[in-house]
């Protein structure tokens, strides 16, 4: 269905997903490619050598997760956006998502915003912490979103109104 | 008559890059390209690109024509463009000539050429295609990217390959609202990470569907799209409606190399390379000494491709006409490499099948 859709099914979301307990310890990169194409810039960005791609830039990456600081450094590199930074150290009921955003008007910090799910439909809503946006991003925007944690592997889009 | 060491016919990435390998190499190398600004289709490519490091992967195509023209710049004294011109013929003398601003028109007589002329969209046939509203996805990227002008509100976007998907993204940033793609395929033709980022806006793609008619008095008012079956036949009472002032289709390109055939060059028909395409051996040289072909020209592929082989066949060319340099032979092995890392997986399976089927001597 994905290759018809565009739409990962919850079980191949979960493969990519690292355990709970390591959300819940601090930032960490999703990286949702699940398809093999030419490309490895994520390999490339990361400083921490937590995403592999190897010798054949076709194979699918894979994350440590041990190593990853979750510094974000690759979503703004990742040429498909198929990177998303997951972290459920802060609070108990609520976790941080940082997903890229290439879109006008960018939100304001403190906005409420609506919170979409892989397929864009409206889930929740979701209120977004921060937003940067400096020259290294490459107009690739980087917005961290607060967000309940029950939908902590459904939410990947957000929608800011004008 | 104007003279010339090396002709590099077209300033896309396939040419850009076969001038800097060539005149890195010392050879005197002449760009000729038809537009006003060297890139060719990368001028209106905001998104970023795929690939490696050593392909501009991570930069937005928009921003490498200046990385290649710095390049180029580095090698000032090897290097003449000339641009606002278009190659008119390819003659069996070896005479190539132009017509540079519409008014001036030359002959010129290089050593050896790099044909890098890129590719033309391909068209789809159905009634009142030809209402306005309903564009190719490159006029879209040109009004939009280039000029800065919205194509209209609405949009049915007609192919999910990578340009519809990226297409469709574009459209979206600037604003226009995207109902659907569509494509006959049963399967999204472009790279998955393009599709789930259109998706995750809303808008749905509809494999296995195509258009059945435009309806519109002075402009495209609606379009009717059906679902097709495993043979491409339209199945009845599947049609649905929808309210849109611009279809964009992007059902695919072609090799645009005529150039080739006038001269002479075998040519033959390969659809895994998306049309007719020159045979050629390992070096990029078709079946015409000295005459070489890269990028789309030489059969469809993404840019990262075209610019590698750009890079190749500038190499080669030069080194034939006596600019072999001492590293020849890590450039070309770097090249190929790159060119058999890109096409390995299985996103470039078909295109290295139908490589094997074009390489000659």
């Amino acid at each position: 269905m994905f290759e018809k859709t565009g739409i990962p099914n919850a079980e191949m979301v979960m493969e990519k997903f690292p355990s709970i307990e390591r959300i819940n310890q601090g930032a960490v990169a999703v990286v949702e490619c699940y398809k093999e194409i030419p490309c490895n810039p994520c390999q490339t960005a990361c400083k921490f050598d937590a995403i592999k791609v190897g010798e054949d830039i076709n194979s699918i990456p894979e994350v440590c997760f041990e190593n990853c600081t979750g510094c974000a450094v690759c979503l703004s590199k990742c040429p498909g956006l198929a990177i998303m930074i997951v972290d459920g150290s802060k609070c108990s009921d609520k976790a941080e998502v940082k997903i890229p955003y290439e879109f006008l008007p960018l939100p304001a910090e403190g906005q409420i915003v609506k919170g979409l799910n892989r397929e864009g439909r409206h889930i929740t809503d979701v209120k977004v912490l921060k937003v940067l946006n400096p020259k290294s991003f490459d107009r690739t925007p980087i917005v961290t979103i607060e967000v309940d944690r029950k939908f902590l592997y459904e939410i990947r889009n957000i929608k800011a109104e004008v | 008559m104007k003279s010339a060491e090396l002709a590099v016919i077209g300033g896309g990435p396939a040419g850009l890059c076969a001038a800097v390998s060539a005149a890195k190499s010392g050879a005197k190398v002449l760009i000729i390209d038809k537009n006003k600004k060297l890139g060719g289709q990368l001028i209106k490519q905001t998104h970023m690109f795929f690939g490696s490091e050593k392909q501009y992967a991570s930069v937005r195509g928009i921003d490498i024509p200046d990385i290649l023209v710095n390049e180029l710049y580095k090698y000032k004294e090897n290097v003449e463009i000339i641009t606002e011109a278009a190659v008119v013929g390819m003659y069996e003398d070896g005479i190539i000539t132009v017509l540079e601003k519409e008014e001036n028109y030359f002959k010129l007589a290089p050593e050896a050429v790099v044909v890098a002329t890129g590719a033309y969209e391909k068209a789809l046939s159905f009634p009142n295609n030809d209402l306005p509203g309903i564009y190719g996805a490159g006029a879209v990227q040109t009004l939009m990217n280039v000029h800065g002008v919205k194509p209209g509100n609405k949009v049915l976007m007609v192919g999910a390959g990578n340009i519809g998907l990226i297409v469709s993204y574009q459209l979206m940033q600037a604003g226009v609202e995207v109902k659907a793609i569509l494509d006959a395929a049963s399967k999204i033709g472009g790279y998955l990470v393009h599709a789930s980022k259109i998706r995750r806006m809303g808008v749905p793609i509809l494999t296995s569907h195509t258009v059945k008619e435009a309806i519109g008095k002075d402009f495209l008012e609606k379009a009717v799209i059906c679902e097709v079956d495993e043979r491409f036949n339209p199945i009845d009472g599947t049609e649905r409606v929808f309210d849109v002032d611009v279809m964009c289709i992007s059902v695919g390109l072609a090799p645009l190399n005529e150039l080739l055939a006038m001269r002479g060059c075998e040519m033959k028909y390969i659809p895994k390379l998306s049309g007719i395409v020159p045979v050629r051996n390992e070096n990029y040289e078709t079946t015409v000494e000295n005459l070489f072909a890269a990028g789309d020209a030489a059969g469809v592929e993404e840019a990262s491709a075209a610019m590698v082989e750009g890079y190749l066949a500038g190499l080669c060319a030069a080194a034939k006409i006596g600019y072999m340099p001492k590293d020849f032979s890590d450039r070309k092995n770097d090249y190929v490499n790159q060119l058999k890392n890109l096409r390995s997986g299985p996103a470039g399976k078909h295109i290295s099948e139908g490589i094997k089927q074009i390489i000659g001597r």
